[in-house]
């Protein structure tokens, strides 16, 4: 009972260092234990209330784990084909340009069945925001093989690890988009600790600024982990992917504004 | 302001009369026999008049994907394309409808399979009316006959799509789309400034959110909208039958075909009477929902009823079900490209049910 009034006084609006996002529908997230989908999930809830953009969001969710994001956002989303998140994206903020418009994408959905609708939306310069989670893996569907999955890496559709001679290469999408004259910013960023969490809240927010401002395509990367897919604890995958991820998929800006 | 009398191909008659309808996206991608539809909203460049968005796509799977957005956002919302690129497009469509989004989709077909040839054909009948796509779903599908119904069919397509927020199909061909012939063109219309409530626009604070969804997990919440999908084809079934009857009054034997062929048989109809055969046309103009109740009432006193299509035949296991076995029917149609003449469809009249 003591112990009760304690924690009364102490749970206070003023002493509150953390609280959800308002945009953050309070149900239970589909995700699995220690997964980045959720932390960069909180980074746009709490981006679109800050900067006042919930009446004039619109999100389009993809295929794979995060296709629930209407569950979790309190936005309106359109929910995409597998791949075709960018197109969707193209027509909504041509007919609506005041809008913030993003998509939210993992790697099979945007690097590989998705391959042709994120390069025209970026070589076309679409004003719009692509948050890309790259987890090197299908989580969804249960483990296979990814465009993005590293060589030698082991998943459901090459057990044996990937054999880049027969199962081709890991594909550095952030790489190629950043060559494209549509784009603005282009960022590859991670969210498994405090500093980087802020990191990508911050490129995002710069991102959000840009759109606008009318100036073309921000594509943002955020190398995440997967601890069901590649079969580790949470902690073990974040050591993981930054012995093994990072080095390839490296982190920091790859296309900023000449400004 | 007076309708306007223009020389005009179908195709460009379907392209002015989406900008007079005040259409607010097109989204499509260069195949033959339709790219005069892109070629001429781009150089009409209705943005700087009326708004309208026109975007050539990287493929025909990004136009489709294009304007599901557009729709989604409760825009006016259209694309065209000739068969190859509309089966291209099925996936789409088939998230269209299972999504309830109100577009328009041009078909100009031509004959296949596979990349066939670029002349008109009929053989896109059953990706038209049976689905498409996967899952079980219809489109509204119409039937244009000539360059005036391709215009008109453009306005009257999306009173239907929002009506019953339903995609539609304009089923036309490499004939239709090339030829020219005069159209009395609508008068301007503004575009939409109010939308749907169920569009996604930004959420104000003053209702919940809105998702464009073709998912439900639950298989008894996706067995349900499924039976309410169903519940709304019966009430499309029940309230848009649209065809055309020519010379059924008194007619012994019934063609029944659309499009060009319907064109065709009009004149065979003719060419019958003269030679003393009391021959009618049923024209349907919706291919779904079709004209089956029509068909069945005039099968019922006709000694036989011949479905003419340029096609293997396909609309004729529709006009057999319609009669369910009361009458004779066969069909007869060209392939490959080849318009049927009116003369082969009368020697096949003949043959099939009056003998020499």
């Amino acid at each position: 009972m003591k112990e009760a009034t304690g924690l009364k006084e102490i749970i206070k609006p003023e002493n509150l260092a953390y609280r959800r996002s308002e945009v953050l529908v309070d149900n239970t997230l589909s995700y699995c234990p220690g997964c980045g989908h959720g932390t960069t999930h909180r980074i746009l809830a709490e981006l679109i209330e800050e900067l006042g953009l919930q009446s004039h969001t619109i999100g389009i969710s993809p295929v794979g784990c995060s296709v629930l994001l209407y569950h979790y956002l309190d936005v309106d989303i359109q929910q995409a084909a597998h791949g075709r998140a960018p197109a969707l994206a193209t027509a909504i903020k041509r007919l609506l340009p005041d809008r913030f418009v993003f998509t939210y994408q993992g790697d099979g959905d945007l690097a590989a069945i998705g391959t042709a609708e994120t390069i025209h939306a970026c070589n076309r310069g679409e004003n719009i925001l692509i948050i890309f989670v790259n987890n090197g893996i299908y989580g969804m569907t249960g483990g296979q093989m990814a465009p993005t999955t590293l060589s030698g890496m082991k998943s459901s559709t090459s057990p044996l690890g990937r054999d880049v001679r027969t199962m081709g290469n890991p594909l550095k999408m952030t790489d190629i988009v950043a060559t494209l004259q549509g784009t603005y910013y282009v960022t590859r960023q991670s969210v498994h600790t405090p500093a980087n969490v802020r990191k990508t809240k911050k490129a995002m927010r710069k991102a959000i600024e840009y759109q606008k401002l009318n100036r073309g395509t921000c594509f943002i990367e955020v190398v995440s982990n997967c601890p069901s897919g590649w079969k580790m604890t949470p902690v073990e995958s974040n050591k993981w992917m930054e012995a093994n991820m990072f080095p390839f998929y490296p982190l920091g800006d790859l296309k900023t504004p000449a400004e | 302001m007076e309708k306007e009398l223009r020389l005009m191909k179908g195709n460009e008659a379907i392209a002015e009369a989406a900008i007079r309808a005040g259409v607010d996206g097109y989204f499509g991608y260069p195949i033959t026999p339709q790219s005069e539809i892109l070629e001429y909203l781009m150089e009409a460049n209705p943005f700087e008049s009326t708004g309208m968005v026109v975007l050539q796509a990287e493929s025909e799977v990004a136009a489709i994907n294009m304007v599901y957005g557009g729709a989604g956002c409760g825009k006016k919302v259209m694309t065209s394309s000739s068969s190859p690129g509309i089966s291209l497009k099925q996936e789409g469509i088939s998230y269209i409808a299972g999504a309830e989004l109100p577009c328009l989709i041009v078909n100009v077909v031509r004959a296949g399979p596979g990349l066939g040839t670029i002349q008109p054909a009929q053989s896109d009948y059953f990706q038209s009316v049976k689905g498409g796509g996967h899952g079980d779903y219809h489109l509204i599908v119409l039937a244009p006959a000539s360059v005036q119904d391709m215009a008109d069919f453009v306005e009257l397509s999306f009173d239907l799509a929002f009506k019953y927020r339903n995609p539609v199909l304009i089923l036309s061909d490499g004939a239709i789309g090339q030829m020219m012939e005069k159209v009395y063109l609508k008068p301007r219309k503004p575009r939409a400034t109010q939308f749907p409530a169920w569009a996604t626009t930004g959420k104000p604070e003053s209702r919940k959110r809105n998702i464009i969804t073709s998912l439900d997990l639950d298989p008894n919440g996706q067995e349900e909208f499924n039976h309410r999908l169903q519940a709304k084809y019966a009430e499309i079934s029940k309230n848009e039958v649209r065809f055309e009857e020519f010379q059924c009054e008194d007619a012994e034997y019934l063609l029944v075909a659309y499009g060009t062929s319907a064109r065709v048989c009009q004149k065979s109809v003719q060419i019958a009477r003269d030679n003393g055969i009391r021959a009618g046309l049923l024209r349907p103009i919706t291919l779904f929902p079709f004209p089956s109740k029509r068909i069945s009432e005039i099968g019922s006193r006709v000694k036989g009823i011949l479905s003419v299509e340029m096609s293997a035949g396909q609309m004729v296991e529709d006009v057999m079900l319609a009669v369910n076995g009361k009458v004779p029917v066969k069909h007869f149609g060209r392939m490959g490209g080849i318009v049927t003449t009116p003369e082969e469809v009368v020697e096949k009249l003949k043959l099939f049910f009056i003998g020499g």
